[in-house]
């Protein structure tokens, strides 16, 4: 391993490269530390852990703790576990990431191929949306949603996250079609196809990457979001973040760390298990909502 | 913008010309009440004497004024400012050292990439749980270090005032230094080698490379993260109400639990709205130039 290879300039001898190497792999011990914090001591009684176990692996394994916090840990006032939460938060997160998808894609495609006067200004007003504080949202929104008889309801979380997703579909969809050749579209044009045959036809079967890279961005951070969750939902319709924290903070009966370690993995397991199985497309994602090139 | 659409529109056809803003339409609709109308909502309320609920007396920059008096909204910004200041300078410096590290031909790059970068995938609530119980003094690291025989040992800092601050940043630069490290080496790897080898043959040190060459070139990278780290550490609330709680006391409140927290439990509902106009001018003010150079460069 210590050879140069031919293409790379920068030269490191041997001793450097073990040096480079410890380095690396002590901050993947550093990255990896919180998790197996949580996974070791949600498998060991609870006074393992108060006797300063953080850090060591289970003498008593047991799944004790999950079976509780799934189905009979208190969330509030009701001791029902995270299991109706965790319903919740799937409820919320299909439909929100199906609509805004689906309105990222039409949205995109117009903003490249059909383009009109001032598309640009549509495009960077949507753009902003995505990077406003959303505390400036949250007292109309608590109105809005108050007014359409959406308030603390699973579909009045569904339609916020639907109506702040759309900024950052648009954005990925519109920089996807933009490198598409507007020859094709404009050759089937020419043959007859209307606006949405062209759609169906040309753009969408074309599009499987970035629906990809959209849907797991949206679910991600639907399934992630803490602040809508906290202002806009009820007991009944809380999603896994809030109820997560709320198991977390009750301040009544002793502290189940264990139990709080192992809900947190069920709120975490979601989008760990989308980001193992296409966490290249979750990066892509990440990137081009940062560096947009 | 000044070319008209780069589809032919050679039909006179009314609908086919109106098809497509017809499906934006109801996009654009979305997004101008509930971002743009909204922002002016509460822009108005800022100006306004509302308590529980909105009321419409207006009541000029009273609540403006009354903010800034605050001692918990000084707080709370200068608590951004250290928090801010730290989170952007931590991740930029180990997501680099970790970018250049990782740029070196290293076996299994891929795998490595994957675990530096899996906290971004985390919900703050998730993270904020493990290191709340982590940092802990009672069960937490210092009981683990103590259980090893190092009895004087102590690292109390989530319960320490003055100290409770740095642990938001430990989690918070623990969570994003490996996005970070992926922007750089999204940079590093868009760098010509031939510059490069051109100056080793002139003799230049590994050293001399990176800081004469490599690092000027990664400017754009240093903007983009310099972008979204600002405007996250603006926004930082789930972590801080999992770690924390904005606690002890008010030691780690920042703008974004103070606005909840003034809004809809303590019935400011005005001095909330002020607060949350500044935070959204403070992010305009970094995310429109960047938006607005990043649109343009697109022409």
């Amino acid at each position: 391993m210590a050879q140069a290879s031919s293409d790379t300039a920068v030269r490191t001898g041997s001793a450097t490269r073990f040096i480079i190497y410890t380095v690396l792999i002590v901050f993947c011990l550093y990255y990896l530390l919180p998790l197996y914090v949580m996974v070791v001591n949600s498998l060991k009684p609870l006074d393992e852990i108060r006797g300063g176990g953080m850090l060591s692996l289970p003498e008593v394994w047991t799944l004790a703790p999950w079976g509780s916090a799934w189905s009979t840990a208190q969330i509030g006032v009701e001791a029902t576990g995270l299991k109706p939460y965790f319903l919740n938060s799937i409820i919320m997160v299909v439909p929100a990431v199906a609509i805004s998808t689906l309105l990222g894609a039409l949205n995109g495609y117009v903003l490249t191929k059909w383009r009109f006067r001032g598309d640009t200004i549509v495009f960077g007003l949507m753009l902003f949306g995505c990077f406003i504080p959303f505390q400036m949202v949250l007292i109309p929104m608590a109105r809005m949603l108050g007014l359409m008889g959406l308030a603390g309801t699973v579909p009045g979380l569904i339609f916020v996250h639907l109506v702040y997703g759309i900024g950052f579909s648009t954005l990925y969809f519109r920089n996807y079609y933009a490198q598409f050749p507007t020859e094709l579209v404009r050759a089937a044009m020419i043959d007859g196809a209307g606006f949405f045959r062209i759609f169906q036809r040309i753009m969408l079967p074309s599009s499987g990457p970035i629906a990809v890279v959209c849907i797991i961005w949206q679910f991600t951070n639907i399934w992630n979001d803490f602040l809508f969750g906290a202002s806009f939902s009820d007991f009944s319709s809380q999603p896994m973040t809030v109820a997560l924290n709320n198991l977390v903070q009750s301040s009544t009966g002793v502290k189940e760390y264990n139990v709080h370690f192992a809900g947190a993995i069920m709120a975490a397991l979601p989008t760990l298990l989308v980001y193992v199985v296409a966490g290249r497309f979750f990066v892509r994602g990440l990137m081009a909502g940062s560096v947009k090139g | 913008m000044a070319q008209p659409a780069s589809v032919g529109r050679r039909s006179g056809d009314w609908l086919r010309d109106a098809l497509p803003k017809l499906v934006l339409s109801p996009s654009l609709a979305i997004v101008l009440i509930f971002v743009y109308g909204f922002i002016f909502f509460t822009f108005y309320l800022s100006f306004t004497d509302s308590r529980i609920l909105p009321s419409y007396g207006l009541v000029g920059f009273e609540n403006y004024d009354k903010l800034f008096r605050l001692r918990a909204w000084g707080i709370a910004v200068d608590n951004l400012i250290i928090f801010g200041g730290l989170y952007i300078v931590i991740c930029c410096a180990l997501g680099l050292a970790l970018a250049i590290l990782l740029d070196q031909k290293i076996r299994s790059e891929g795998f490595i990439r994957t675990i530096y970068l899996y906290p971004m995938a985390l919900s703050f609530i998730v993270t904020g749980t493990a290191w709340k119980w982590f940092l802990d003094p009672g069960i937490g690291l210092e009981a683990v270090v103590h259980s090893w025989g190092w009895e004087s040992f102590t690292f109390d800092w989530i319960k320490n005032r003055d100290m409770a601050i740095y642990t938001i940043v430990i989690a918070a630069v623990w969570q994003t230094s490996g996005f970070v490290m992926a922007m750089f080496l999204a940079g590093l790897r868009g760098i010509d080698n031939e510059v490069l080898k051109a100056a080793q043959i002139d003799g230049a040190s590994n050293w001399a490379l990176y800081r004469r060459i490599v690092i000027p070139q990664l400017r754009p990278a240093f903007m983009s993260a310099f972008v979204v780290l600002a405007h996250m550490a603006i926004k930082s609330y789930d972590l801080v109400i999992a770690l924390t709680n904005g606690g002890p006391g008010r030691a780690t409140e920042l703008p974004a639990t103070f606005m909840y927290s003034y809004t809809f439990t303590r019935n400011q509902m005005g001095i909330g709205a002020a607060s949350a106009v500044i935070m959204l001018m403070t992010i305009a003010a970094i995310i429109v130039p960047y938006l607005w150079s990043e649109l343009r460069e697109k022409k």
